[in-house]
Parts: structure tokens; sequence; C-alpha cells
């Protein structure tokens, strides 16, 4: 009798009313709309650099021109120690890490609020927005360490089976700058003030994590002061940057605990940063 | 028995006024904040307006559904509830089946894309899965007639071509419940014509409908039952004839002389503030005589210096179709509080019309909206003659006397087409 209207999708029964408490995580609904989740990406990752001169190579340049910043004034001109390998090379694969986190942190903060024209017309969870914009980042990530390979190799400093276990640190910043990102986006569709508040956060951030020194030169300062060392791992951003220099420059340093308490606060910020998205995501198309 | 595809009960939403404005700049919410202080909150029921309140309807499936109101009376409200944008303060709604949702066509397309790129974006936003997409990507670029510009970005489309393109991905779309709003009102007409026909067929093709627009023309061919929504309440529901004869009567009596425009959430140019109805001595009223020139006055508010601003106010039957639009002179405004006033001099005869206002600047519209006030003209048609309201409503400026003609002579034409041997 009705042609448009099989028995399997009539059964499909969406109740619509309003949400008492805590918004729930609704797992299965995120993964409904993964094949959105998947288009958003790939718009974000063919967008990202149109209509510039450069195209990726500043996926490169960033994180490239940075580190030589870093090399001159902290490395040749302060001479902050680099774990046992040259600064350069220790200062742009920190570098290569935080880029990916910081602009994935960026543009996540903006993203709901540069898609209210979608939010305001169209259901789906929105979720998948930041997150969207910070995943986008991997390919950006992926050919900056492919020129962080190409430079280990030219200082003679070798690649080993580390390198494997690059990933590990790239989805733990993945998880930081999601959490932080939902955190962000969405106390941005109310308090514009964000916009004003996040590179200023980055800024700080950058200072506080082990970019430009290692965390060897912090913990035994927070160890001699009578804390625990682990206590710098709850800026997930710590134990990132250190597993990162571990896996790709073979840096001999241990930091598995630090790495421990960095997941444990990655997650969370990722649970927390959810929670929160998830109970207020409802009143998005009224604000934005 | 069919379970309805759509059960609302008792659906309400409430806005808290001044939310939409709560974003800004840094400075704009520390001033807000500075001033707060010490002040006591607001009462919050005061402070907020109910843009729907106690609706209750049931829709059973392959039933088409046209909801209609004036400005502001929580039709799309309605919708966006209904599609989950926005969540009901109170009530609940059941939606049995696969909803798809078209609040404005081209959601989520981005001009750095191509066509091709876009169809799968913007069919993806409007919940198409890839391969569904995919099986239909020729059907929808054969709809859109854009083959030869299928791989250039939109952002070099004619806006004909981007709408086409735009319309053509949410036509192929097949939820079982189609929730649509005021879509038709863009593009030319040839093109407004084809959308209506797909409207049609998809709506004959078993699915439901709920459609919202202000061309009730549009509403009445598309849909066998209608809904008439007042300040937010359900006025009325029934056929579909019943009720737009319901809703003219009472758009007739309730109108005002001033109406007050809607401020869209982002302008940043110029904004509509009212629309005034008056006689020619200045007197506001909504009905006027026959022949009497009556007047428009519309003020709108320039937030910024602009260049070469027009200033527009159309006039439409409450059907929907256009008569006539008029523009005020171009000029360079400085910010604050302008208005022009146009005198309708016209041969309109018994109608109800209802107006569009739109500003302009440098060619680009930055306000536009329709559907707004109600004016009535009372008179059928001067003196005694066999009109009814049927008859259109636009006079004939002269009414010839009828001549006699003599048998043998005839009309010029039949001599002069009279074939020769």
């Amino acid at each position: 009798m009705n042609p448009a209207t099989p028995e399997s999708a009539r059964d499909e029964l969406v109740v619509i009313e309003p949400a008492r408490g805590l918004g729930s995580l609704r797992a299965a609904e995120l993964w409904e709309y993964r094949e959105l989740l998947q288009f958003l990406i790939w718009r974000d990752i063919k967008i990202r650099y149109k209509q510039t001169v450069l195209g990726a190579a500043w996926a490169i340049l960033q994180p490239l021109l940075a580190a030589a910043v870093f090399t001159l004034f902290f490395g040749r001109i302060a001479r902050i120690a680099s774990d046992g390998v040259p600064y350069a090379a220790f200062s742009f694969a920190g570098m290569v890490l935080w880029t990916f986190f910081a602009q994935g942190l960026s543009l996540a903060s903006n993203s709901l609020v540069g898609s209210s024209h979608l939010i305001t017309k169209v259901y789906f969870p929105r979720l998948m927005v930041p997150v969207a914009s910070v995943t986008a980042g991997l390919l950006d990530l992926a050919i900056a360490l492919a020129v962080l390979l190409i430079i280990i190799l030219a200082s003679g400093l070798g690649v080993s089976l580390r390198l494997l276990a690059v990933p590990i640190p790239a989805i733990l910043a993945l998880i930081t700058a999601v959490g932080a990102g939902l955190w962000l986006s969405a106390l941005n569709v109310k308090y514009r003030d964000v916009r004003f508040v996040v590179p200023f956060l980055i800024q700080m951030w950058l200072f506080v994590s082990p970019v430009i020194y290692p965390a060897s030169t912090v913990v035994p300062r927070l160890e001699a002061a009578g804390l625990p060392g682990w206590l710098f791992g709850l800026n997930p951003m710590a134990g990132a940057v250190e597993a990162f220099r571990w896996a790709a420059l073979g840096v001999d340093t241990h930091p598995w605990p630090l790495v421990a308490v960095s997941t444990a606060a990655a997650l969370a910020l990722l649970a927390t940063g959810a929670a929160y998205f998830r109970s207020v995501e409802r009143f998005f198309a009224d604000v934005v | 028995m069919t379970a309805p595809a759509i059960r609302a009960e008792g659906i309400g939403k409430r806005y808290r006024l001044g939310e939409h404005h709560s974003f800004g700049s840094l400075r704009e919410t520390l001033v807000d904040r500075l001033r707060s202080i010490g002040r006591a909150r607001p009462d919050a029921e005061k402070a907020s307006i109910w843009a729907l309140r106690d609706v209750s309807f049931e829709i059973t499936p392959g039933e088409a559904v046209g909801i209609i109101g004036r400005n502001g009376a929580g039709k799309s409200t309605l919708l966006k509830v209904l599609s989950r944008i926005t969540e009901p303060t109170e009530g609940r709604a059941e939606i049995r089946g696969r909803v798809g949702s078209l609040l404005e066509v081209g959601t989520g397309f981005h001009p750095e894309l191509t066509g091709r790129e876009n169809i799968f974006l913007n069919g993806a936003i409007l919940g198409m899965r890839r391969t569904e997409i995919a099986a239909k990507f020729d059907e929808i670029v054969a709809f859109a007639e854009v083959e030869r510009f299928i791989d250039t970005p939109v952002k070099r489309y004619s806006s004909g071509m981007y709408l086409r393109l735009a319309f053509a991905v949410a036509a192929h779309l097949e939820p079982e419940i189609l929730l649509v709003d005021e879509v038709l009102a863009v593009g030319d007409l040839a093109f407004q014509k084809k959308c209506l026909g797909r409207m049609k067929s998809v709506s004959q093709e078993g699915r439901t409908v709920l459609f919202v627009s202000h061309n009730l023309a549009a509403i009445r061919s598309l849909c066998s039952r209608a809904m008439l929504l007042q300040d937010g309440r359900l006025e009325a529901a029934g056929p579909v004839d019943e009720v737009i004869e319901l809703y003219v009567r009472d758009a007739a009596a309730s109108a005002a002389a001033t109406v007050k425009l809607p401020r869209p959430a982002g302008a940043d140019t110029a904004v509509g503030v009212s629309l005034q109805f008056t006689t020619e001595d200045g007197q506001p009223r909504t009905e006027f005589r026959l022949n009497e020139p009556w007047r428009i006055r519309f003020d709108f508010e320039c937030l910024r210096e602009a260049d070469h601003v027009i200033a527009g106010v159309g006039i439409c039957t409450l059907e929907g179709i256009p008569i006539t639009t008029l523009y005020s002179q171009p000029s360079r405004l400085r910010p604050g509080v302008h208005a022009v006033e146009f005198t309708i001099d016209l041969p309109l005869a018994h109608c109800n019309l209802q107006f569009v206002a739109g500003l302009t600047t440098n060619q680009r519209s930055v306000y536009y909206q329709e559907g707004l006030g109600h004016v009535s003209i009372i008179e059928v048609a001067a003196g005694d003659q066999p009109v009814s309201v049927r008859s259109g409503f636009l006079l004939s400026a002269e009414r010839p006397a009828i001549m006699p003609v003599p048998k043998e002579a005839g009309p010029a034409w039949r001599a002069k087409g009279r074939p020769t041997r």
C-alpha cells in the first residue's frame, strides 16, 4: 500500500521530547552517522588549502619555521637541553605534533560557529563537526612526519622500530585536541569570547608542554620540590610530545609513566567534553 | 490500522528573548555583563516567548499536509522541532520512518567544492548513504542540467545553476517523511514549476509530506489537508480548502496596520523595522476601498554606513501571486533608522494582499522577508456589474461601450481572413 515505506524502515521510531538531566553519549547514533563524519573530514581536507599559493606546504612550513626560530633562540642562545639530540631535530619533532594539536584545537573551537548554517537547517549529531576538524589534520601530520623523517636521516640520527609507536602519541594528541575542542566549540556557541581565548590558551599551553624544552628539565625539579614527577603528565600534551620524540628521534628517555598519566588526563578531558557537548548541543540551533 | 507517521502531543517551544542577541564581541559581552551587575535577573517567563504552544496532531502515512499561518506563527519552529534541529520545551512527538528535512536548498554546499563533490557532501548531510547518492548521481545531474559544469567549483556557477543543483540533490532524497519549508520561494518561475512538479510526484509516491509555504496556491495543489498555526497555537486542521478559507478570513480580521519586521540573526548591514499601511492622509488602516489610494511606509535600520541602498516592497496576493514591486531611489545612508513611503494607486479589486520587504546595497540583497502584513481591498468592483471575487484582482481601467454590428458587414477579421480562391 505504501511503496515508499518498507516495513523495516517503518519500525524506526524517533521520539522527540525535552531531555532531562545530562545527555548520554548516544553512541549508536554516532555510529549511524559515521558516513557523514567521513564526508566532513573529506570536506575539511579538501578546502583547507584551497586558494592558497603554497597549499599543503603550509603543513611543513609552520612547524619548520617555528623550529628554526626556537633553534636560534632557545637552542643556540639560551642553550636549552635537548635530550642528547641536535636541538633543531628536537624542536622540529615537538613542533610537528604540536602543530597538529594546536591547529586541530583552533579549528575545532571555531567549527560549530562556522557551521551555523548547517546547524540551524539540518539535524545530525553536532559532535561530528569539531571531531572532523581535528581529524582532518591527520593528513597534515603525515606530511610533516615525512619531512621529519628526512631531517632525521639527514642529521644522521637513524631510525629504529620505535617509529612504529608514533601512532600512540598521535592518537593521544588527537584525543586531547578533540576533548578540548568539544569543550571550547560548545562554549563558543554561546560565548563568543572563546574565540579570543583560544589563541591565548594555545600559546600558554605550548609553554607548559615539553616542546621547546624536554620533560627531563621539569620532572626532576618537581621531584626536588617534593612533588611527584607524574604531575607534569596531567597536561596530556606532555606525555604526547615526550612519547612522540621517544618514538621518532629515539631519544634516551623513559616517557611511559608520563604517558600513562597523560592518557588518563586526555580520556578524562574527552569524556567530560563529550558529556558537556551532548548535554548542550540541543540548544545550539537556538543560540548559534 | 496503520500507526501515524507523525504524532505530536502538546508540543511547546519557548525562546528566551535576548538569547538570539547573546553573541557578539567580547566588548559587548563584557558591557552586558557589567550592566547586569547589581540588577536582578529578569524573570525568565517574562523575558521569553512561546513560539509554539500546545500543538497536537496526527498525520497518517502517505498524507501531504500543508502548514499555513502568518509570519511568526510558529510554522518554521514546528518543522525545526520535528526535524530535531531544536528541542521542544515541552510535549512529545513520535515520528515513524526516515525523516528528510528540507529547510533550505543547498544546505552545506561549499563554494570551493565542485558540483560533483557538493552532490555527495550535500546528500550525506541530508541523510543519504554514499551508495544511494552514487546510484542517483546521473539522475541528479540531469535534473539540475549542469552536466558540463559538474567538475567546476560551484562558486563559479550562476545563481540559477546553483539553485538547480541544490534542489536536484534534495529532490532525490527518498525519506518516508519529508519536511519542507518554503524552498519553492526561490529561483525563476520555470524552476519553481519544476520543483512543484517534483514535490507533487513525491507526495503521489506515497510519502508523507509536511509542507510550509506562504504560497497558498502551491499548498492547495500539493496538499489534501492543512493546519493553520496562529501565535504558536494550532488554530485549525482539516481539508485544505476549508483551512485556507479560514486563514484568509482570520488574516483579514486580525490584520494590523503596523507590522514589526523579523530581524534575522547575523544581519550586519541593514534590517527592516516595520511596515505601516495608511490612507493618503496618514490614518493607519488595513482595509481600503476600490480606487482609494493608500500608502505603505517601510522603516528600516542601517547598521553601518551603506552605499547605494535601495528599499523595496513587493505586493503579492495572499495566494502568493506577485503583483508588483516598488523601489526607493538608491541612496547612500548613514547608520540609523530610515523610512520610505510608497503610494499605491493600482487598479486593485477585491483581494487580500501580503507583502515582501527587501533591502539591497550595491545590488546585493542584505535583507529579504516575505509573507508580511495583510491588507484587504474590500470592494469587488465599481458600479453594478456581474463580477465575482473569482474574476481576478486587477480592474480593467476602461469599460468600453458595446457597439452594434450591422448584419452584412461583420467583423473586420472575418473579411480579411477568408481564404481566396
